[in-house]
């Protein structure tokens, strides 16, 4: 059961990817393709959840973390450089 | 039985991430898309990563505590980064679909100029 389970998590993840994509293309403004590209980084980290439950490994973790930290990371100097036209004062 | 928990607590990871990111793709101006993905999606990972914290837990390896850093970590990050984008979004003067307050702006977008 569980396997069906996660191929369906995989599937409707991989869904939600695709639709922050069509936003990251699409988005009318500056902010909301920052969002998308957040809402990505937030994606990829389930999917390597997803993956790591998948293949019951336990090294998918620090990825995960990296991934976070680099989206955090580039979703506020993006936001920086909006507000204050600069990324470092 | 954990089997069952552990089902539960993916679909609904992956149901609450694909809400997410739905609202992203349907909803009609940036404030009220800035909603979607980071209350949804965020409540969907921290489910997937509790599912994970439990698949590991029971496989008999002792507890696994890695997920709670990427857990605390993202819920820490989802609320500076989404008031960030606020307040970028408001910088750029973005158009909404309701009305602002009285003693900030109108509606539209030309009658913003007096704000901060």
């Amino acid at each position: 059961m569980l396997s069906v389970v996660i191929d369906l998590a995989f599937s409707l993840v991989g869904a939600a990817f695709a639709l922050s994509f069509w936003r990251l293309l699409v988005g009318p403004s500056l902010p909301d393709r920052i969002l998308a590209l957040d809402t990505l980084y937030v994606d990829a980290v389930a999917l390597l959840v997803l993956l790591g439950i998948h293949r019951s490994s336990t090294l998918y973790f620090e990825a995960a973390l990296l991934i976070a930290l680099m989206g955090f990371v580039s979703t506020i100097a993006l936001c920086k450089y909006l507000l204050r036209g600069d990324i470092i004062e | 039985m954990i089997d069952y928990l552990l089902s539960f607590l993916i679909l609904a990871g992956a149901l609450f991430t694909f809400i997410g990111s739905f609202g992203l793709w349907r909803l009609q101006d940036f404030y009220s898309r800035l909603h979607a993905p980071t209350k949804a999606t965020t409540l969907g990972v921290g489910s997937l990563l509790l599912a994970s914290a439990l698949f590991f837990s029971t496989r008999g390896e002792g507890l696994s505590l890695h997920e709670v850093l990427v857990t605390l970590f993202l819920f820490i990050t989802a609320p500076v980064s989404a008031h960030l984008l606020s307040k970028a979004a408001l910088h750029l003067r973005l158009r909404s679909l309701a009305e602002l307050p009285e003693d900030t702006a109108g509606g539209e977008a030309d009658s913003k100029t007096d704000q901060p």
